[in-house]
């Protein structure tokens, strides 16, 4: 975004505004079927949404969404469609937690080793799908749902080899970290009792890098080629299998990202519980978010923050599964608008290219005869 | 009851002036008597955001006659078509088929009022039989079941009665390309077709189909049908047409007798100007071999040769052109060249140093320029700035990076060198590729791989769907490098070009380079007839 032109700013935000409108259209219309009040349902999440407590939840939740965002997108950019980092985060996690636990080591270096595990862990989980696609041509979709599958029995196999009971519960889930291997919580919001996850910092330099690599290296030039033209990439002299291979490791590795918060901020043992499925509403949020580092991170916030408030839903006799409807809406409804403002901005554009050079210099009038 | 119109050059204008009288009565019609309008369109324009595609069009195309559309590509002959088949409406205007006005909503309202449309590229299964084919659509049927012994009496009758000599039992995959056309004729007049739309028919045959071709329209003609040959081959069209009317710029600028014209004549018409000419008589062909090639093998994943050995050595400042007719093995050449498909035997090598085993961006960081046949799929990005194009296949290279960086402001200046130095109309470097108008996307892609210097340059239809300004343009530009020193693999389906820019021409069939032609003493015409195989030298 070289020149932040306001007719091109309003082009990029029509999609998203478009479908949130209509997303909370279709919320309100299924509220008022089910006979439940509309407006007071809508202050109510929102007051107790603003609460400095559920700020911070809110805060919490969209760093790890932020960060399954971001390794969606580095496939979406190349047009992969990365659908294991569900299966890469959740491997990823109790790899590091097995790490975590047994090895001791001074602070800073505890926690490199445990993040630089995950990020392996997970690049490795990524790589399965893209040797198969590069070798043998494997769709990343099909091998990558396959891999989730995959991960889910490998990790409950692996977790009843070394998982001891979680004190104090009957949970069961590997041995707790030392606190060396914390990432400390900073205390963010005024007026919360809960800290704020200090990976946030880590999500906030994977965003920026996320935007420097693509949008200013050759690097990231080649993988966005790829997406856009597959062909003309190929012609301009780019090695589709290598930036397959390259794209779906980097996808893998910020995957192994997304269960760190939770792992080094609060659980600090990856256990039954551990939340999954965040992989998923990462594709949702990358979706939303148009694959941009600022859009996704507003998309982030978004969900999580009606993913956090709508417990209050339930506490006053709503149904909290009119979020889920929310959400959904607005996914099916962002894709069909981005096509649609992709398709007016390209015809606007055509005609004002046409109507600039015409008033640059007409063509001269030429004899006409019949 | 007829339009006359004279053509003749005023001696003190450099462009062409036309007079037109109408309505005085002559009769040397050799059919006068079925001279009424099968097809006449008065005042129509189309338009398409940013572009007028047709304006204040008319016409009228008399029973019985073949009647040429001719134009430059992108003169609007295509759009026109289209809405005389129904495929787009005209925003004003009115057609009036055999003196009825029609409006047409779709190909099926215009089937119904009589008119159909050959296409330039055929629309056959090919793994049905011919009358299959035919009836596609339109199946005949009689309690419930198809009829095929009807439909066969049918296209027996039709194909005898017009000498289109169809077999209606053999499949359409062993049949040949003027075959084929001659099924889609059959199609068209099966569907009860009184006026008949060719559009640009001749583009995939080689010379003697063509004549076939031609006999074939003088019979349907003398039967009654009307046919309207769109083309942008003059010679062609001189031979065939009754009347010839003449598109530039989305209008029709003359109706002419083709005894009234030569293909000079025709052509300055079409282009509204002096002609330019590729001529580039002077040598500037040295020694010093740069590209060379040798016994190139390409085959397809069954193992067929696509090409087969294959060598040729091109110089510093020389062309050199290779004719054929479209695959025979080119586009499998130029990728071969560039890296970007498997060898089953044979060298590459630039200069001294040998690329067989290169992949395509160490080649082309090695001075080989490349100018796709396709723009769209292997030329651009179309989503993305110009000057992100400026970056595409030059991404390792000044002034577009520096080290792993993108050099924004370096690609952006020299974006704006090519937008100026090349012609490129746009109104800034940060429009999206895919607002720009077809020949001005190739003067963008033809600029930057001539940036850097290239040695060797790969042009693969460098002027196909391009304006007669910017066609000259790019000529200019090729000839320009080429005194210079570049070396030139040209491949054009337009013989003109070739026998204009290139120093030598080999001709390629069936994956093979079977003839070596002098461009200064080849005529098209033989040109074409070497292109068939028809002999092995010329």
């Amino acid at each position: 975004m070289s020149r932040l032109e306001p007719r091109k700013v309003a082009m990029t935000l029509a999609a998203p505004v478009i479908a949130i409108v209509f997303a909370a259209l279709v919320t309100a219309l299924v509220l008022a079927a089910t006979g439940d009040p509309v407006w007071s349902t809508v202050t109510t999440v929102w007051d107790y949404g603003s609460k400095p407590r559920v700020i911070a939840l809110t805060l919490n939740q969209a760093t790890t969404y932020y960060l399954s965002a971001l390794a969606v997108a580095i496939g979406f950019r190349m047009n992969l469609f990365n659908i294991g980092v569900d299966g890469q985060y959740r491997l990823a996690a109790f790899a590091a937690a097995v790490v975590g636990t047994s090895v001791s080591l001074p602070k800073p270096l505890h926690l490199l080793v445990i993040v630089l595990t995950a990020m392996l862990v997970g690049a490795m989980w990524a790589g399965v799908a893209a040797v198969l696609k590069v070798s043998r041509g494997v769709s990343e979709v099909i091998s990558t749902i396959m891999l989730n599958a995959i991960a889910t029995s490998l990790i409950a196999f692996l977790l009843s080899k070394v998982a001891t009971d979680v004190a104090g519960s009957n949970n069961r889930g590997t041995d707790p970290i030392p606190e060396s291997g914390h990432f400390p919580g900073i205390p963010l919001i005024p007026g919360s009792p809960l800290d704020s996850f200090g990976f946030i910092i880590v999500a906030v330099l994977a965003g920026i890098a996320y935007s420097v690599v693509l949008g200013r290296t050759r690097f990231g030039f080649d993988l966005r080629a790829t997406g856009r033209s597959e062909s003309a990439a190929v012609a301009s002299g780019v090695s589709v299998k290598r930036m397959v291979l390259l794209s779906m490791l980097l996808s893998g590795a910020v995957a192994g990202l997304v269960g760190m918060p939770q792992l080094l901020g609060a659980s600090y043992t990856y256990s039954i519980d551990f939340p999954a499925g965040l992989g998923f509403t990462g594709i949702a949020i990358a979706l939303l978010g148009r694959n941009n580092a600022v859009g996704m991170a507003l998309s982030a916030v978004l969900f999580a923050f009606l993913d956090a408030s709508s417990v209050i839903l339930d506490i006053n006799d709503i149904s909290k599964e009119i979020v889920l409807i929310m959400q959904g809406t607005i996914v099916l409804s962002v894709v069909v608008a981005y096509e649609l403002v992709r398709r007016y901005s390209i015809a606007a554009e055509q005609r004002r290219v046409s109507r600039e050079l015409a008033s640059q210099g007409s063509p001269e009038r030429e004899e006409v005869a019949t | 009851m007829h339009l006359v119109h004279r053509l003749h050059r005023s001696p003190t204008e450099e462009g062409v002036a036309i007079s037109t009288s109408s309505a005085s009565p002559t009769a040397d019609s050799r059919r006068d008597d079925q001279g009424s309008a099968a097809v006449e369109l008065q005042g129509i324009t189309k338009r398409f955001p940013g572009v007028v595609a047709n304006r204040d069009i008319n016409m009228a195309v008399r029973r019985g006659q073949v009647h040429a559309v001719v134009g430059e590509n992108g003169a609007g002959k295509s759009t026109l078509m289209k809405i005389l088949y129904g495929m787009q409406r005209p925003d004003e205007g009115s057609i009036s088929i055999e003196g009825r006005e029609v409006s047409f909503h779709s190909p099926s309202d215009a089937i119904d009022a009589g008119v159909g449309m050959v296409h330039q590229h055929f629309m056959l299964a090919d793994n049905l039989t011919v009358l299959e084919n035919v009836v596609l659509g339109r199946e005949p049927s009689r309690a419930g079941m198809l009829d095929f012994g009807a439909a066969r009496r049918r296209i027996k009758e039709i194909s005898d009665s017009y000498g289109l000599d169809v077999e209606a039992d053999r499949l359409v995959e062993e049949l040949g390309v003027g075959d084929r056309q001659r099924v889609e004729i059959l199609k068209v007049l099966y569907r009860g077709a009184k006026i008949l739309i060719l559009d640009e028919p001749t583009a995939v045959l080689v010379p003697q189909e063509v004549d076939e071709l031609f006999d074939n329209l003088r019979e349907l003609t003398g039967e009654g049908i009307t046919v309207l040959f769109i083309s942008h081959k003059l010679d062609e069209v001189l031979a065939v047409a009754d009347e010839i009317t003449v598109i530039r710029r989305g209008t029709t600028v003359a109706t002419v007798r083709p005894a009234d014209v030569t293909a000079r004549q025709l052509a300055e018409l079409m282009v509204g100007s002096e002609l330019p000419t590729p001529e580039t008589r002077e040598s500037t062909v040295t020694d010093i071999p740069v590209l060379r090639v040798e016994a190139l093998t390409v085959r397809s994943l069954e193992g067929r040769a696509l090409l087969e050995g294959v060598s040729f050595t091109i110089h510093q400042g020389e062309v050199l052109g290779v004719a054929g007719v479209e695959g025979n093995g080119q586009a499998e050449l130029v990728e071969a060249i560039m890296g970007m498909r498997q060898l089953a035997g044979g060298t590459v090598s630039l200069a001294d140093e040998d690329l067989t085993a290169w992949p395509t961006r160490r080649r082309r960081e090695a001075g080989v320029g490349y100018i796709p046949e396709d723009r769209h799929r292997h030329g651009l990005l179309l989503d993305a700035p110009l000057w992100e194009n400026r970056i595409l296949g030059h991404q390792t290279e000044p002034p577009n990076v520096k080290g792993p960086w993108i050099d924004r402001a370096g690609a952006r200046a020299d974006t704006e060198r090519i937008v100026r130095d090349y012609d490129v109309r746009t109104p800034s470097i940060d429009v999206l590729a895919a607002a720009l108008s077809g020949g001005n996307q190739q003067k963008l892609i033809v600029g930057r791989e001539m940036s850097g210097s290239p040695k060797v340059l790969i042009a693969s239809h460098p002027t196909r769907g391009v304006d007669v300004g910017a066609q000259a343009a790019i000529w200019d530009h090729i000839r320009t490098a080429r005194r210079e020193g570049l070396a030139v693999l040209l491949i054009s389906a337009d013989l003109d070009e070739l026998i204009g820019l290139s120093d030598s021409i080999k001709v390629i069939l069936r994956g093979r380079l079977v003839a070596d032609v002098d461009p200064a003493e080849v005529t098209p015409e033989a040109l074409g007839s070497a292109m068939t195989g028809a002999d092995e030298k010329v």
